[in-house]
């Protein structure tokens, strides 16, 4: 059950926590992986752990924050990993938290670029491969907290939900083509964005953890070859909560 | 008729998966193809691509018909 040998996938912010995770787990499903981030030589090291040999792995950095970059990025993945996408894992993202009163233009703006129209871009480039060959898997990965919200993270939680959004209306439009769009949406995973966090701040969040601990990069990994794989085949526009029960939508 | 209609004809058969007798000039897309909007765009896409013409939104929406296609490609083509 959900093997992906034979497939590739491109996976943005592959030198983060938990894009390396994902890159690690559909590689050892089977994928073949491009990996993607702005650096080049973090996400050199992730391949380098995830296949000493380098079979199956490609390194493609990319900084998503120039438009351009997209269409750039899957044209890259594409000639590096010698075969069309077959999945888009849209990983990469970053925060510029504030308290909305005091938060600038600029910092809403990145994120809005990097966490919504960047991936966006991402799909548009794809798709249309995809379509196609009547085949194909974009897994986004949200946060809880564009379900929920969260102080602090205004900009980061309309990304995160409009990303949600926009995969329900991809879900409807490219469905009759055999493609699927969905979310993962994590909640408290440990990784170098949550270890900035305050310590009373994670406490707090612990006491809300039906299941009594942080999640893991892997705890998300599993999910997006889950929806990555032939076998989930019939979900799209979903999004799959992995947040140890922290919140129930 | 002429290579360009020759050609579009041989997309659409190809991508819409219907026999070539019916892809007449005066068959439309949605109504007599049985395409969708979807097919549509795609449509569009693959013109463009054989054709290297770039086909603005506001042109694609008004390529119904067989012969909608081939009128703008011959016109890009000869401009």
């Amino acid at each position: 059950m959900f093997r992906l040998d034979g497939k590739t996938a491109l996976v943005t912010g592959a030198s983060g926590g938990i894009g390396a995770a994902i890159a690690r787990t559909l590689h050892a499903q089977g994928a073949r992986v491009v990996l993607s981030g702005t650096r080049e030589a973090v996400l050199a090291a992730v391949a380098a752990d995830i296949a000493p040999d380098g079979a199956r792995v490609h390194v493609c950095p990319a900084d998503l924050s120039d438009p351009k970059a997209a269409d750039a990025l899957v044209a890259a993945a594409e000639v590096a990993a010698g075969a069309p996408l077959d999945i888009l894992v849209n990983n990469a993202g970053l925060t510029r938290d504030g308290l909305a009163i005091r938060m600038k233009d600029e910092d809403w703006n990145r994120v809005l670029e990097v966490d919504l129209a960047a991936p966006f871009r991402l799909c548009r480039a794809v798709l249309k491969g995809m379509l196609r060959r009547r085949a194909g898997r974009i897994v986004s990965i949200a946060s809880i907290v564009g379900v929920t919200g969260n102080a602090g993270q205004a900009n980061y939680a309309a990304a995160k939900a409009g990303m949600i959004g926009m995969t329900k209306s991809l879900a409807q439009e490219v469905g009759s083509r055999g493609v699927t769009v969905n979310v993962v949406a994590p909640g408290f995973i440990q990784t170098a964005m949550t270890d900035v966090l305050p310590e009373a701040q994670r406490e707090k969040l612990l006491a809300g953890i039906p299941l009594g601990r942080m999640g893991k990069p892997e705890d998300i990994a599993a999910s997006v070859a889950y929806l990555a794989s032939d076998e989930a085949g019939w979900i799209t526009g979903a999004t799959l909560n992995v947040n140890g029960g922290m919140a129930m939508p | 008729m002429s290579e360009i209609a020759d050609k579009v004809k041989k997309i659409v058969v190809e991508h819409l998966g219907v026999e070539e007798s019916k892809v007449t000039p005066e068959a439309s897309f949605i109504d007599d193809l049985g395409a969708d909007s979807l097919d549509t765009v795609e449509l569009v896409m693959a013109f463009e691509e054989a054709f290297s013409v770039e086909i603005p939104e506001d042109a694609a929406e008004k390529i119904a018909t067989v012969k909608d296609a081939i009128d703008y490609i011959e016109k890009q083509k000869a401009a």
